[in-house]
């Protein structure tokens, strides 16, 4: 399930559109993700508060985010583009893959809550693919 | 057993209330069948049955899981058969379908899908997922 030049082009289009509001998206995709999936709480233990809109939140979704815009820009070659991101998560962080996915979901609810018109099923299918091969991307350098 | 606490209860009230099944339906059905397109090999069957009309159904059914919060499980045990033993649907679909629907919920209520109620919404979402596969084991 690569992508394909269709798909590229889409995420590119959509990412245009939508990467003014990259903060706001990585703190209300992060927000949720800790509420809705509350295991995922167990890698953010050293932060004071954890509810939604607080500000490790916002800080940490800031952070993941500015990931995201780096995997726009390299996706051409997503995996030897990350390769640095994937020591981090996979030698550092330790964060289990299946977590991927998880905020995956998330930022697509994002996405179709603050532009419901631009996130048609078209620009969903592209942006589920890129963000499936971002995961699989991070997940290179696990074993 | 499920445990809904009462903020639970009416969360979930409130969001089905607000639900428009004819539009909702159709689109979450739609999108499911372009977002995963392997879906649409279980309804080639259907042939000229509008997918319309089918993600109406498919909503529809969840109203009875909606009305009967405490028993979804036996209240699904034959749409559980059909899906499971005849249709030989494989269970993971059902978990793309609800993803698909919270997706398109979200569009229409907008910030109104708050964190939390967006954890209540995928819980019960996922209580009707487990209902649904119940049949495999």
């Amino acid at each position: 399930m690569s992508l394909s030049a269709k798909d590229k082009a889409a995420v590119r289009d959509l990412w245009a559109k939508i990467s003014g509001k990259a903060d706001d998206i990585g703190q209300d995709a992060l927000s949720r993700m800790l509420v809705v999936y509350p295991q995922t709480k167990t890698y953010f233990s050293h932060w004071k508060d954890l509810s939604p809109g607080s500000a490790p939140v916002r800080k940490h979704g800031k952070t993941v985010m500015s990931g995201v815009a780096e995997a726009v820009s390299k996706i051409d070659d997503l995996t030897s583009g990350l390769l640095n991101l994937s020591e981090l998560h996979a030698f550092q962080l330790r964060v289990d893959p299946a977590n991927f996915k998880i905020l995956s979901h998330n930022i697509l609810v994002v996405l179709a809550i603050l532009f419901p018109t631009d996130f048609t099923p078209e620009a969903h299918v592209a942006m589920d693919k890129f963000l499936s091969a971002l995961s699989l991307a991070l997940s290179e350098k696990y074993r | 057993m499920v445990e809904w606490s009462d903020s639970e209860r009416s969360t979930i009230a409130s969001v089905w209330g607000k639900i428009n099944v004819d539009e909702i339906g159709p689109q979450a059905l739609a999108r499911v069948l372009i977002v995963y397109p392997w879906t649409q090999r279980y309804f080639g069957a259907f042939g000229n049955l509008s997918s319309a009309t089918h993600g109406r159904t498919v909503l529809n059914a969840l109203d009875k899981a909606v009305k009967n919060l405490d028993n979804i499980k036996g209240t699904y045990s034959e749409l559980s058969q059909l899906h499971c033993d005849k249709l030989n649907v494989d269970p993971d679909n059902f978990r793309l379908l609800a993803d698909c629907l919270t997706i398109v919920v979200a569009s229409a209520f907008g910030s109104a899908l708050s964190p939390a109620v967006q954890a209540t919404w995928q819980k019960f979402l996922s209580v009707v997922v487990a209902a649904l596969s119940s049949r495999y084991f």
